[in-house]
């Protein structure tokens, strides 16, 4: 079985948000970048796949090259061998047709994405892919077995779990629950040593143009002072819902 | 390789020689491989040892154990073991790295971790012969096994080689039989194997042996000690009665022990300030962050002077502790490298180059150990009662800082080491002392210059300063060789004196250099916090150097000879656009205020 992982290059959750050029530009100053959770729950099953079923399992990244580094973590962690798809990943479906080059070039049977990434969490990139290829596609997928062609799949909904059955070529958009938080791993030094050696092959685009562009962020206006009414005093508790908040 | 020996510096010889900013190096150096290296050893502590703080604090030694298991899992423990015998082969920056950020969980971890990899791994891949190596490294590299250094005795700390511990050989010549008890053994409780050394017949100088923890090979433990910190850390007796020991577990040759002893400590003492590193730095993000929620008065503490002062001084003393650590950390792995070009075996090179810079690694080990404490005693300050409390890191942090002042040979030990080494290394030719000493002298003869300096280039009046420090020191011990020539050894408190300014001198000088470095690579202004701690520690450091060197020259020169190295002294410390420290302060703390952790 080929897997292909798409890998997206993200903040990490701690990072601080800035932007710059008259808020168009988000700020990468002083921003450390992670893989993005929902893809590193992929890839450690993807890992699992592999180790367990037998399969290879290439990782894939639309970016520049400041995002080899998350691309040679995840070879770090064990994936074979990474392709960069020299571009900026502007929207998602931008993105989906540079994966969907990919996808068909390397004839992958199953692609596994996050379901969204946690930067702009577009969410869109794995079901558009899933399409231009003519493939399976399981969105919120939080359980994936792989028997021959055929694949059993749980998906998340609505305050329940639903399980579906299809068959590769599959694109699944994943999350926790294909693994758990503990069985994310640590790349050890031996795989960091690896990494160097493994390939990493930068691949151009096929015409990179956007469809969309962002043309302005807001940050969330920051939140008020609290205050603490008294429990007895449901009087000034409605008043100040009424008068202040204005939401009664 | 020519290029990097021609820029090196030896050992010691910060002190007489100017070292240019481009050739330090410098954590904003790491490459993408030690980067990536640091991430994976964040995460682990993260996920494996702070996770689980409170059963290191319940002297959860099993505990200790299945970490270290975990870690040898990582490949942790065998990044400084050779390629050959089941390790990584990585370079000496990258041990250091791994060594800084595993250890800031909780000293209980840091120690069993440093215990294994350094002195109870080292000395076999420094010393051992091949078979022995063969034998034994690949599983210390893969912690399959643990090892454990028996080195002290319940006589013999300090005076490491009066131990008693014996042993004879027997008479067919093929065993040695080991006889006597150690103490203070960390990782006694789960190793497989004991460095030990022995005194064989009534030789001046003891032997070591490689012993395999065999419980039917007379050898028996004492009890877990009950210690103020490291409370994971399993430290117990080791009991020697009748051990039989093949000759071929001999380390090195007979009578060797001492000197693999000292060799195993100069490693030992460098990557034990890398492991109090990552302390500093997350006990200041978490100070930083309480004070940042905390209000008192209707405002966040981290607002006022008077824990911002705090707040700068903890940033300030991490950024000197990282900068001096890796930049001795890569001289000496250039010099290994230079070393093995030139046909030196592994092995050789790599004991000859900690070896050169034995006294930057007693420095280092003397000044980090001490600004940890002092970082989590500020911590605990910060967090005011809390701090006190078993509930917050800072307690244990301020418990488990105190042991590094004492192991790895304590301070006192090490501060006089240090000026002895250097004062040897004199003798010997090997750094020009003489002749710079002279030249102070002189100086100290004629009249002083009154010409104001052009200080108006970043650093120019700092480096100044440091050339000044340098012969503050040259004054002072040069002076105390030559009244006491081989005597001085008996002066203790001198040379602690002397010492304290070698300290602050390559302290000082490593973090000018690497904010002199980064400045020029990435700009003034972006690195305006990076200036403000290197001004603000060599403000501190010209104050603790004028002290040492005023109770120095007070102690042995008297009269005119006194008064003239007074002046002297004063001439040496003087500034003369003085910082504005409380400026300086508040620019660093604002910076990791805004960033809520420490951010350099």
């Amino acid at each position: 079985m080929k897997i292909l992982v798409c890998i997206s290059h993200v903040p990490d959750t701690t990072s601080k948000i800035n932007f710059t050029d008259g808020d168009t530009k988000f700020d990468t100053n002083g921003v450390q970048f992670v893989i993005n959770p929902n893809d590193e729950f992929g890839l450690t099953r993807a890992m699992w796949f592999k180790e367990k079923q037998g399969a290879s399992v290439d990782v894939v990244n639309v970016g520049g090259p400041e995002t080899e580094p998350t691309l040679r973590k995840a070879l770090a962690i064990g994936a074979d061998a990474a392709i960069r798809v020299n571009t900026e990943a502007t929207d998602g479906f931008a993105v989906a047709k540079q994966l969907a080059k990919v996808v068909k070039d390397g004839a992958y049977d199953l692609v596994i994405a996050g379901r969204e990434s946690i930067d702009y969490n577009g969410g869109m990139v794995p079901g558009m892919l899933a399409s231009l290829i003519g493939a399976n596609f399981v969105a919120n997928c939080i359980g994936l077995e792989i028997e021959g062609t055929s694949a059993k799949a749980v998906r998340e909904i609505d305050g329940g779990k639903e399980t579906v059955s299809t068959s590769l070529p599959l694109v699944i958009g994943g999350q926790k629950g294909l693994v758990e938080e503990s069985d994310l791993r640590i790349p050890n030094m031996r795989g960091i040593m690896m990494a160097r050696k493994k390939p990493l092959n930068v691949m151009e685009p096929i015409d990179p143009s956007a469809e969309t562009n962002a043309t302005s962020f807001e940050k969330p206006a920051p939140k008020g002072a609290v205050k603490l009414v008294d429990a007895d005093n449901v009087d000034e508790l409605v008043s100040l819902l009424h008068n202040e908040a204005k939401v009664i | 390789m020519e290029t990097i020996e021609k820029e090196l510096l030896r050992g010691g010889q910060f002190l007489v020689k100017e070292t240019n900013c481009e050739d330090v190096f410098t954590p904003e150096d790491f490459n993408e491989e030690q980067q990536m290296m640091k991430e994976a050893v964040i995460e682990f502590n993260d996920r494996e040892i702070i996770a689980h703080r409170e059963r290191f604090e319940k002297k959860d030694y099993a505990f200790t154990e299945e970490c270290m298991r975990k870690a040898g899992e990582l490949g942790f423990l065998g990044v400084a073991v050779p390629e050959e015998y089941g390790g990584l082969g990585m370079g000496f920056v990258s041990t250091m790295l791994v060594c800084d950020y595993i250890s800031s969980g909780t000293g209980s971890f840091s120690t069993a971790f440093g215990a294994h990899t350094g002195i109870g791994t080292m000395p076999i891949t420094l010393y051992g012969t091949e078979e022995q190596k063969q034998k034994y490294v690949p599983q210390l590299a893969t912690g399959e096994w643990f090892g454990a250094y028996c080195l002290t005795e319940p006589g013999a700390g300090s005076d490491a080689n009066s131990g008693k511990t014996t042993a004879v050989l027997s008479d067919d010549g093929k065993t040695y039989k080991i006889n006597g008890q150690k103490m203070w053994i960390s990782n006694a409780g789960f190793c497989k194997l004991f460095i030990v050394f022995a005194r064989i017949e009534d030789d001046k100088n003891i032997t070591g042996f490689i012993v395999e923890n065999d419980p039917s090979n007379g050898i028996t433990l004492g009890e877990e000690e009950h210690k103020l910190g490291i409370r994971a850390s399993s430290t117990r007796q080791v009991f020697f009665n009748d051990t039989v020991v093949p000759v071929e577990n001999m380390l090195a040759g007979r009578g060797e022990g001492f000197k693999i002893a000292m060799n195993a400590l100069n490693v030992g003492r460098i990557k034990l300030a890398a492991a109090c590193l990552d302390s500093q730095r997350r006990i200041t993000t978490t100070a930083v962050q309480y004070a940042n929620e905390r209000k008192q008065f209707k405002t966040p503490i981290a607002d006022f002077g008077a824990i911002k002062s705090k707040i700068a001084e903890m940033a300030a003393s991490a950024y000197a502790g990282e900068s001096a650590s890796y930049r001795a950390a890569k001289n000496i792995e250039d010099r290994i490298a230079i070393r093995q070009a030139s046909g030196n075996t592994h092995q050789e090179a790599e004991l000859k180059g900690v070896e050169e810079y034995a006294i930057e690694c007693s420095l280092l080990k003397v000044a980090v150990s001490e600004d940890v404490q002092n970082c989590a005693d500020e911590g605990i300050q910060i967090f005011g009662g809390m701090g006190f409390s078993e509930e917050t890191p800072m307690e244990a942090a301020w418990r488990d800082a105190r042991i590094a002042r004492i192991y790895e040979g304590t301070n006192e030990i090490n501060r006089m080491l240090s000026v002895g080494m250097l004062v040897k290394k004199a003798m010997k030719g090997h750094v020009d002392l003489l002749g710079p000493a002279m030249k102070v002298a002189d100086e100290l003869m004629g009249i002083p210059s009154f010409d104001v300096p052009d200080y108006s280039e970043l650093f120019s009046e700092e480096k100044d300063i440091i050339a000044r420090l340098k012969k503050v020191f040259l004054m002072v011990a040069g002076s105390a060789v030559q009244k006491f020539g081989p005597d001085l050894e008996k002066h203790q408190q001198l040379l602690l004196n002397a010492s304290n300014i070698l300290i602050e001198i390559y302290m000082a000088e490593s973090a000018i250099l690497r904010a002199e470095k980064n400045a020029k690579r990435i700009g003034v202004e972006a690195q305006e916090e990076q200036i403000a701690m290197a001004k603000l520690y060599l403000f501190n450091a010209v104050e603790i150097i004028k002290k040492n060197g005023m109770e120095g020259i007070i102690s042995f020169a008297e009269g005119d000879e006194q008064k003239m190295m007074l002046m002297g002294l004063k001439r040496f410390t003087k500034y003369t656009n003085y910082p504005n420290v409380v400026e300086l302060r508040n620019t660093i703390a604002e910076k990791v205020k805004a960033e809520n952790k420490y951010c350099f």
